[in-house]
């Protein structure tokens, strides 16, 4: 997994502090003690690990193993509007794999990566719960249904104002 | 996110009893859900039964696990009621990870105090005094709501001291999982809920003996607990009245795909698959032919023509080679290729698979670089004997449910569409025209008017033909681009 190297500011260790004790610093709470920190930062880049692995007392390397056993968890920062196309059976079916070219074409990126300008990200989601409107894509917390793609350029200028 | 459109799909056949609320009442309001006799159950059972007469019920009821396997209820909750220990849990797998199915998210949104009733009756029954959803972070407003409801029951006094004036006391916590499909199986769950990597781990010792924190843990599913309110209510004998002899009740399946009427149906078990796909569903998308319809998720199988009067029941599946699962059913019409669908459900094991054993890692790997061979065109008859023969090690070798069932849609495909097969490797064709590699791009003569678009749009010259004359594509030198397809506006280029 490809990583960015990043420096903590006080603060941002303080913060990280702050979320570990929130959970008493115990090491059954690591999963959501990393949602929590993953919700602050965006992402969750070696530097934010290797602080609560100091704080809970948990080896890095054990932190680092449920970052990246977790999809849920990215150790690259997302992009501004985050797009995900969902590649369940059902929106598979439905014609997911062309609208997720189609948005590869538009955004000029690959699936995992992040816009030069910071703007969007892409990436596979394995079914939202959401396949009655097949094929879905989601743009932050906002859902599309029933997506063709024709929809994509117009779905992308939304977030281009 | 919208909920699934219930009320578009006939109602008739249909008998609601774990989504019995979904859609009728205010998932935020608590005393919706009583007025729907909503905490009776409970309140009853405090009052009137002993843990062991409340469990006969369950036991009594034939009602079986709807989040894969079909393991008897009673017999779990029996099983934890007998450890010993001072503490034990009550965990509710809302994990649903299968691809397809979403009719846990439907329950906890829509009528979520039904999962924290049914957790706070097992808790009596087999002697735990907290309780943990395991809920995945991919549904925001089903933690929203339960977090609502849980302080809810906490404010109406339905957890909490003293619940009904008892001695007995409940609480319910929530833990969320962090997008791992292989957390669905108990004992990976119970792990991921311990902070650690969603590994699972050889049974026995079952959770029911050492679970979480190695103590006594009873894991059910969401659809499985929205159940047992109602079989306290309305008794064991009503709930066996429903259903074949083996599986009893209902089971929610989410219909998806290539069918007129998408969404969440609850039937009594027996019903066939065409009364679902045909009646219920309202047949094929489009008026196009039906070819296979896919149960179970990823572990699952696909089933043809012959199956769809078969009863639908967790023994009959499995004796077509496919099985019950979550529930997911997803229907495909004659322009899906199965060779691709086999390959698509491996590359998502292949993700999935939390490589603690070799089969389910290096196998599953295996098995979708044959399957990408195939479709690619570079596959031979050998590679199907391969299929079947790694397809079997692979079940009978891996450490848990996910390697036990990932090769389904491989052997239930080698199975029911054994030519399409053939025709990949032997004839290099796809019929469905899904695999690219085995498509050629031809243009239609009839309609050619000798544009030149195709051939100017083409970047390696593939095309010729002279001004207003029909256009050839030369196979040999394409790239399989569709740039041409793309640029006619005569529809003339099509992919064959």
């Amino acid at each position: 997994m490809s990583s960015v190297k990043i420096e903590l500011r006080q603060d941002q260790i303080e913060k990280i502090d702050s979320i570990c004790e929130s959970f008493g610093n115990q090491e059954g709470e690591l999963i959501n003690v990393l949602h929590k920190s993953q919700e602050t930062f965006g992402y969750l880049p070696a530097e934010v690990q290797e602080v609560i692995s100091e704080k809970m007392e948990i080896p890095a390397a054990k932190v680092y193993g449920v970052v990246t056993f977790y999809s849920f968890f990215s150790m690259i920062p997302k992009g501004e509007f985050p797009v995900s196309i969902c590649t369940g059976t059902a929106c598979y079916v439905r014609g997911a794999e062309t609208v997720l070219n189609e948005f590869k074409k538009q955004l000029e990126i690959e699936v995992g990566e992040t816009s030069t300008d910071g703007k969007f990200s892409l990436s596979c989601l394995r079914c939202v719960g959401a396949c009655g409107l097949a094929p879905v894509v989601t743009v932050g917390d906002k859902t599309y249904g029933r997506v063709a793609p024709d929809d994509v350029k117009e779905i992308i200028s939304e977030y281009l104002k | 996110m919208p909920v699934a459109t219930l009320t578009e799909i006939p109602v008739k056949k249909q008998i609601r009893i774990a989504l019995r609320n979904c859609g009728v009442i205010n998932p935020e309001k608590i005393e919706d859900y009583i007025v729907r006799d909503g905490y009776f159950a409970l309140g009853m059972v405090l009052s009137e039964m002993t843990p062991e007469n409340a469990i006969g019920v369950i036991k009594d009821s034939g009602i079986r696990g709807r989040g894969g396997a079909g393991f008897p209820t009673g017999l779990k909750w029996e099983f934890a009621s007998k450890s010993m220990s001072e503490q034990k849990y009550v965990v509710c797998n809302a994990d649903e990870g299968d691809p397809g199915a979403f009719m846990d998210r439907s329950i906890l949104e829509g009528d979520p105090h039904t999962v924290l009733e049914a957790m706070a009756l097992c808790g009596y029954c087999i002697g735990a005094n907290t309780g943990y959803i395991y809920i995945r972070a991919e549904y925001p407003l089903a933690i929203a709501r339960l977090k609502t409801a849980i302080s809810q029951a906490r404010e109406f006094g339905f957890l909490g001291k003293s619940i009904f004036g008892s001695e007995f006391e409940f609480d319910i916590h929530l833990k969320y999982g962090a997008g791992a499909f292989v957390c669905g199986e108990e004992t990976a769950l119970i792990h991921s809920m311990e902070g650690l990597r969603g590994e699972p781990s050889l049974k026995p010792p079952f959770p029911s003996e050492s679970g979480y924190l190695g103590k006594p843990t009873n894991v059910n599913n969401v659809e499985t607990y929205a159940n047992i309110p109602v079989i306290f209510l309305k008794g064991a004998e009503w709930f066996s009245g429903i259903g074949t002899e083996k599986s009893k009740g209902t089971k929610v399946f989410a219909l998806a795909g290539k069918v007129n009427n998408v969404g969440l149906v609850e039937v009594p078990m027996g019903i066939t698959l065409r009364e679902v796909i045909f009646e219920i569903g309202g047949g094929i998308k489009d008026g196009k032919g039906f070819k296979a319809v896919q149960t179970g998720g990823p572990s699952g199988g696909c089933l043809t023509e012959k199956h769809l009067d078969t009863p639908i029941d967790y023994e009959n599946l499995i004796a077509c080679g496919s099985m019950m699962g979550s529930g997911g059913m997803i229907v495909m019409d004659e322009d899906d290729c199965m060779v691709s669908i086999a390959k698509f459900f491996l590359d998502f094991t292949v993700e999935e698979s939390c490589g603690k054993c070799s089969p389910c890692r290096i196998g599953n790997k295996r098995l979708y670089e044959l399957l990408d061979r195939i479709c690619t065109g570079k596959g031979e008859m050998p590679d199907l004997d391969r299929l079947r023969n790694l397809s079997e090690v692979i079940k009978d070798t891996s450490l848990c449910g996910l390697g036990q069932s990932s090769p389904n849609p491989v052997l239930s495909t080698l199975n029911n569409f054994y030519h399409e097969y053939v025709s990949h490797v032997e004839d290099k064709k796809c019929q469905a025209g899904v695999c690219r590699d085995l498509l050629e791009y031809f243009i239609i003569e009839e309609n050619c008017v000798g544009c030149t678009a195709c051939a100017r749009a083409c970047p390696v010259g593939a095309i010729s033909g002279e001004r207003k004359e029909p256009h050839l594509i030369n196979p040999d030198t394409c790239i399989k681009c569709g740039a041409c397809l793309e640029k006619c506006k005569f529809d003339a280029v099509i992919l064959r």
